[in-house]
């Protein structure tokens, strides 16, 4: 187990280094950062010599990688070119983004399983067609256009909730966007559920269970649901990544000060250091969520075990 | 080797295109191991090549068959060849200038003649809608066959030559994965000044081959360890031989199903994109431009944004559910 971990850790080392050597040269594409600090005009060309040499932007680019990735490690993401820290600006935004995905996974968790498990044990029954049907619609609309009519419906013409979330964002405020966010993958985990629970409704175990005279409910969730469940845990993994990346729209749309809007804030106003350094969180959040995912199968099947 | 049985499911990981890719790739490698055991030795004939009474059915006519069965795949192909009509010949139905507008009625509900009522900026919203078509569907043809075609040849040639250049290939794609592709196109697209629709095509391409290209190695290297491979090789075939006659179209299904699913969620990233603002720019006419546009204006006028966003999602649902219903025709385990 403890020779796995740390084989796994030092394989994700490569990858690491390659997503935040790729960002930082798309940053490094985007456009010159100084040009964002002087408003609206022109920077004059003194200043921004003084300017770029001060951030040490006139070194080449795999020097300021190293010099960038060197402050990380010792937990120095930077400066925004407002003057704040980025460390300050992930404090308050990360918290914001962790509720809101928190509040996806659980409404992928209970409702997407849930609808799992009735229609892949009613395969080919009309609950089972009008749900995978239902799933189809939900994943061909875009999150955006989602998001927009639930804020129209729910906010502006029946007034349940508030159109847009507040700065502290509680947990009861992003019931609604949590929900916008988890959409299409809540969709996705119905569907994996269903397939596999179909997939292992026939297996050997599940009669065996089946004969031993368990109860209905005890064969389902302990036999055929814990068996069923390992793609669904792999999917749910790998999209905490996403959705806390894709939680750019919904935060645009709701008006929530998370990472993505100080993404899109970054981008926008071309302030690379936020930008990287929130990438490179994200990055770190993507590759921690996958290495758990694998050490959770032992736990789901008790034949898996890491030497 | 702890993690060797688990690679078909680390095949869904991905921050990928929302997903949709994902687990259409998870269900294409279940897919892969079956359909090249199902088309076992023989050489697939066509989609037509029923063979005469007596010669077993290939994959694909036994596919084609079944296609031809389902009411999704009826339905879904017929709205995909009406999308493809109109995006070749918009006039067929739309007899206005999507770029003619008249401010002074802007955002004005539905009147005789101008069903779908017009825009922000006085606009037909149906000639809009019309126009929109072959934006989204350019995007979304032209994104699939790039991404498919790059990602399919680098990740097939990685699977069967094996070796350094296969363990450099999946390490990067790797990388590829672990970055966000909204954030991507957000930081890519944000320099781009060009209002022409290849920007966001390369972005696509270059975002998405790792996807395809995964799952092509993955079918490229089950369909190798056929008998018939070895066979063809020890007669003295040689690679480009093996690789074209012999490998290549029995490991092209789960590719195919994979791309077909991926071309709605391109068309559903196209309108996101330009959601934010990165993606197309008018004066091209967009779907993803109009539904942006619109939402600035949704509390007095919805009626802007729910035409042509109705028409993104019909798009994109024909698409995946043709996806869907070409994985259960390809897919033996579920007869």
């Amino acid at each position: 187990m403890g020779r796995y971990v740390i084989r796994r850790l030092l394989q994700m080392i490569p990858v690491f280094i390659g997503a935040t050597l790729l960002i930082f040269l798309m940053v490094n594409v985007m456009g010159d950062p100084i040009a964002g600090l002087c408003g609206e005009r022109q920077c004059d060309p003194a200043t921004a010599a003084q300017l770029k040499r001060e951030f040490g932007l006139d070194k080449p680019v795999w020097q300021q990688y190293l010099t960038y990735m060197g402050n990380v490690f010792t937990g120095d993401f930077g400066t925004a070119f407002t003057g704040q820290k980025v460390t300050e600006l992930m404090s308050t935004a990360f918290p914001v983004t962790i509720r809101l995905t928190v509040v996806a996974i659980v409404f992928e968790v209970v409702i997407g399983i849930t609808l799992g498990v009735l229609t892949g044990l009613k395969r080919g029954r009309p609950i089972d067609t009008t749900v995978l049907l239902l799933t189809l619609v939900v994943i061909s609309v875009p999150t955006f256009v989602t998001g927009l009519l639930l804020q129209l419906l729910l906010g502006v013409e029946w007034g349940w909730i508030k159109p847009s979330v507040s700065p502290e964002a509680t947990f009861s405020e992003l019931i609604v966007p949590g929900l916008v966010l988890a959409s299409v993958s809540l969709a996705y985990v119905t569907r994996l559920t269903r397939t596999s629970i179909a997939e292992n409704r026939r297996s050997d175990y599940v009669r065996t269970a089946v004969a031993k005279g368990l109860p209905r409910h005890r064969v389902i969730i302990r036999h055929l649901l814990r068996n069923s469940l390992i793609p669904v845990v792999t999917f749910i993994g790998t999209d905490i990544g996403a959705l806390m990346g894709g939680a750019i729209v919904t935060e645009r749309i709701f008006n929530i000060h998370g990472v993505g809007y100080q993404l899109y804030q970054g981008i926008v106003r071309q302030n690379t250091q936020t930008v990287v350094g929130f990438v490179t969180v994200l990055v770190l959040v993507f590759l921690i969520a996958n290495l758990l995912v694998d050490l959770l199968y032992a736990v789901l099947d008790p034949r898996i075990r890491y030497a | 080797m702890p993690e060797q049985p688990f690679e078909p499911e680390r095949a869904i990981a991905g921050t990928g295109m929302g997903g949709a890719m994902d687990l259409a790739a998870s269900e294409a490698e279940t897919l892969e191991q079956q359909s090249s055991a199902a088309s076992g030795g023989r050489a697939p004939g066509g989609p037509e090549g029923t063979g005469p009474s007596g010669k077993p059915h290939s994959l694909w006519s036994d596919a084609w068959r079944d296609l031809r069965r389902n009411p999704v795949f009826i339905i879904s192909a017929l709205v995909i060849l009406f999308l493809v009509v109109i995006s070749l010949w918009p006039s067929l139905i739309a007899s206005g200038n999507p770029l003619k507008c008249d401010l002074a009625k802007a955002q004005e509900g539905s009147q005789p003649g101008h069903p779908f009522g017009y825009d922000g900026q006085g606009c037909d919203v149906y000639t809009r809608t019309v126009y929109g078509t072959r934006t989204s569907v350019t995007v979304g043809v032209l994104a699939t066959l790039g991404v498919a075609i790059f990602g399919s040849v680098l990740g097939g040639l990685a699977g069967f030559f094996g070796g350094v250049w296969d363990s450099i290939l999946s390490r990067l794609t790797d990388i590829f994965f672990a970055i966000p592709v909204v954030l991507g196109g957000l930081v890519l697209l944000s320099v781009v000044t060009s209002n022409t629709v290849w920007p966001v095509i390369g972005f696509m391409v270059l975002l998405g081959w790792p996807q395809i290209s995964r799952i092509a190695r993955g079918s490229v290297i089950t369909a190798k360890q056929n008998d018939y491979v070895q066979a063809a090789r020890a007669l003295g075939a040689s690679n480009s031989r093996l690789l074209l006659r012999h490998i290549t179209p029995n490991a092209v299904a789960p590719v195919i199903v994979v791309a077909t699913i991926a071309l709605g969620t391109y068309i559903s990233l196209e309108a996101t994109l330009s959601y934010l603002g990165v993606g197309l720019k008018p004066p091209t006419v967009s779907w993803g431009i109009d539904i942006s546009a619109a939402s600035q204006y949704i509390r007095n006028a919805p009626h802007m944004l729910l035409w042509p966003a109705g028409a993104l999602a019909s798009t994109v649902l024909a698409f995946i559910m043709l996806g869907d219903a070409v994985r259960d025709a390809l897919d033996p385990k579920l007869r």
